[in-house]
Formats: structure tokens, sequence, C-alpha cells
């Protein structure tokens, strides 16, 4: 009989360091201590979960979710869409996948954005959804324009959406940002770069997938979300039991 | 030339930066959209045990307070179990553990309603004294931070706890140590993380 067991240990490599001073901003918001390692409990292997009583299916339309009766927002329209699994390639099912993102302009609708380009009135820029019992996800939406931002005088965010995915266990939680390949303002950004290795930033950015697209209509990208894996061992599981 | 492992690599993390609202609490962000959002009630109407708040404030390295954090809470009942098919049992009707709460834009100060979790199972053997997981994450934080808040008024077990005692620089111990407090009858906790000097929370990697 095997039970999983614990969490692979997160590969801190890969993830951004805490801090980098060509991101300014991690600078004064970057713990200098170490981390403390902690071996998975009972506190790290569970998590929330979440259910269809929790999201309406609406909620993964950003082309409808804000916009006024007949109308839609402005730009390209885009189905971003994949599967979340985890390191061993298991489909992640029944989790709650959340985005945000600007608008096609470049301007979020929060009260904190005052960049130039213009609010869309009949777009909100939050969805959010369960994957289904394959891990598969998908969202509509348009796409996200580029934006300026005070790091050095000019940078700009290449176009990206924000992703915050639960897993099974808090010790999976993760945000992260999706990229558009193609797009030259990818190497360029702080932000970014706080990531290391390039595959990892490869990992980020998500291709055009024609066969996705709804034809006169839409067009895909295929975005896949990694989240850590488990070990189901045959030898000795101390997490059981106890 | 060695056979492949054929494990995925996990997606890398990055900063949920400033608009992070938006996402996961748009009412904060300016408008309404979702029929309901979520984690705005931790323990629900039917949980046991003794009804508390949790306050703080996150301060940076220049003494600041950080006024656009996102905090998840994730805890265990009064009973000590998770809502969750490996927490150890079942939970009251209604009773999540989890919460999400951002700090307010003026002050930075954040807070959330709860009932005070029991003691949880141990990784191998006892229990870990009563503790609310903590996620944080804001423009700025690469990748989100875990810490655990522990209760002041739980000195026995705190000295008892597995994570706790884990911290060989005990002095840092304290800085998740949570204050118990009193205001018009009600039991108050204040907790305040900082992310760097002297005094900086210890954060896990979990
Ligand atoms: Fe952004």
């Amino acid at each position: 009989m095997t039970k999983p067991g614990e969490y692979y240990q997160r590969d801190r490599m890969w993830h951004p360091p805490a801090y980098d001073k060509d991101y300014k901003t991690s600078v004064t918001r970057s713990p200098q201590y170490s981390l403390i390692s902690l071996q998975n409990s009972v506190s790290e292997i569970t998590g929330p979960t979440f259910g269809h009583n929790d999201v309406d299916p609406l909620d993964n339309d950003l082309i409808k979710n804000y916009a006024q009766p007949g109308q839609s927002p402005i730009g390209e329209r885009i189905i971003v869409h994949g599967r979340v699994l985890d390191e061993n390639g298991r489909p992640v099912p029944n989790t709650l996948v959340e985005v945000w993102q600007a608008n096609a302009g470049g301007r979020y609708r929060h009260k904190k954005d005052t960049y130039l380009a213009p609010i869309d009135p009949n777009f909100g820029g939050c969805g959010r959804t369960l994957t289904d019992e394959n891990g598969y996800y998908f969202f509509r939406t348009v796409k996200p324009g580029a934006y300026p931002w005070r790091n050095w005088v000019n940078d700009w965010r290449p176009a990206h959406i924000h992703l915050s995915i639960f897993g099974h266990a808090f010790a999976q939680r993760l945000i992260t940002q999706m990229y558009f390949e193609g797009d030259p303002l990818i190497a360029t950004c702080p932000i970014v770069n706080t990531i290391r290795d390039k595959a990892a930033i490869g990992q980020l950015i998500a291709a055009l997938d024609k066969n996705a697209s709804v034809p006169l209509d839409s067009i895909a990208y295929k975005f896949d979300i990694v989240l850590r894996g488990r070990r189901s061992t045959m030898f000795e599981n101390r997490l059981e039991g106890n | 030339m060695t056979q492949s492992l054929d494990y995925l690599k996990e997606t890398a993390s990055q900063t949920a930066g400033p608009y992070v609202h938006i996402g996961l609490a748009p009412g904060a962000a300016g408008f309404d959209i979702y029929r309901q959002e979520l984690g705005w009630d931790i323990a629900g109407p039917n949980a046991r045990g003794e009804r508390i708040r949790v306050e703080g404030i996150v301060i940076d390295g220049t003494g600041s307070p950080v006024k656009d954090v996102l905090l998840e809470a994730w805890q265990a009942n009064a009973d000590g179990i998770y809502a969750h098919p490996e927490g150890g049992g079942e939970v009251e009707e209604g009773f999540r553990g989890w919460g999400r709460v951002i700090t307010d834009f003026a002050t930075g100060e954040w807070g959330f309603d709860t009932v005070k979790p029991g003691c949880t199972r141990g990784r191998n053997v006892g229990t870990q004294a009563p503790h609310i997981n903590l996620w944080i994450v804001a423009r700025g934080i690469n990748i989100g931070l875990n810490t655990r808040l522990y209760f002041e008024d739980e000195a026995e077990a705190n000295a008892a706890d597995p994570v706790l005692n884990l911290i060989e620089w005990e002095r840092r111990r304290a800085t998740l140590i949570a204050r118990r407090t009193e205001r018009d009858g009600q039991t108050v906790y204040r907790f305040d993380i900082r992310l760097q000097g002297e005094e900086e929370t210890v954060f896990f990697d979990i």
C-alpha cells in the first residue's frame, strides 16, 4: 500500500531570490536571514479546498464578466488554456485558479493605477475557475497591453497575466505571471529577470496555440502550470499515522 | 549520458505586484464583480472555541508599513483539525480554516476574525502548539513568504513546539508569538511582521 507522503523540496535556485537590486522594491522587502527549513507536518500538507459553490460559470470569461449587456471589451480576443500538473506530471484536479490583468491598453481597473491609458468600461480584469478532473482550465479574455512602471526610468512590463494557484496543500501555494510568446519586452523586464534560470523563464511564456483557436473569433495561448510534486513512497512514510 | 528522470519543474514564482487586489480582492481595488469574494469568513458561524481577532502590520526594511500586502491564513479548528481530507477528522459545518486579508492602503493595518485553533498533531510524534499558518505576498516579494503565528498565552505548548524549537536562535522565536490584548471585551492578538532588521520575523521554507 502506498500513501502520498511529503512534498518535494522547493528548488530555491529555480525560483527568484527574495533580494534583487534591479527590481528595486525587493530591496527593502526581502528577508535577510535564511529561511528556516521545515519538514512537512499536517499544517503544510493540508490546504483550503474550493468547490462549485465558490465560483460562478461566467467567472472565467473576462470578455463577458464585467461587460455591459451586448458590449465587449476592446482588444485582441484570446483564450488562455492549459493544465495544472504536479512535478510528477500528474494532473491537479479541482483546484482554484485566479487571474488578473491590465486591459488592452495596459491599464488596470485599480484605484492605485494612474497610468494615462484609459479604463475600458467593459473590462474588469479578473477571473477565476476550477480545474476539471484532468487538471484542465481555460479563460477567455483580451490580450493585456504592456505598461510602464517606476523602476528604472523607462521600464515597461511585457504583456502578462497574473495567476494564483492553490493546489491541494498550503505547501503548493503559488503566484506567478504568464507572458506571451514573441514579446520583445520579456528579455529586458527586471521582474522577469529576477529569475536566474533561462529555462525557468521559458516556462512562464505561453505558446501561441493555433489549434485551440476559435476560427474567426479568438486566438489561443497554451499555458501549463506545474505545482510541487509529492512523494508516493513504498518506503517509510512518517506522515502517516504519526 | 544517464537516463533522464522525467520530473517536471515547479513553475517559478513571480511577484503578486501592486494590483493583486484586482484578482484576489476586487472590492478593495474599487469594483464589484463576483457574487462573492473568497476568504472573508475563516471559521464560519458554527465554529467551536474562543472567538478571537488577529491584527498586525507588515514593516519593511526602512521601518515603514507595507501598504499593499495580501495575507492568507490557514489554520485548524479548536480541536486541531484542518478542513482537508488529510486534516485529521471532521470539522464543523462552514469551518474552512482559510482566510484572505489585505492591508489598509492608508495605514498598512490588517486584521481578521476567527477562532483560536487547537493543538495539531506533530510530524512524527507529539503535538504542535496552536498556530496559524500565514502566507504573505506583495509587490517586491518575489516568492510568497511563509510564517506561523503562535499565541502568547500558550507558553507551555509553545515551549514544547517542534517548529519553534527548530529555531536555533531562541531570541528569534519571539518574532512568532502574538501578543494577547483585549479591546471592548474582545480578545485581540497583535502580530507585527518585520521583513528585515534586527527583529526580522522568522520565515520558513515549508
Ligand atoms: Fe501586472
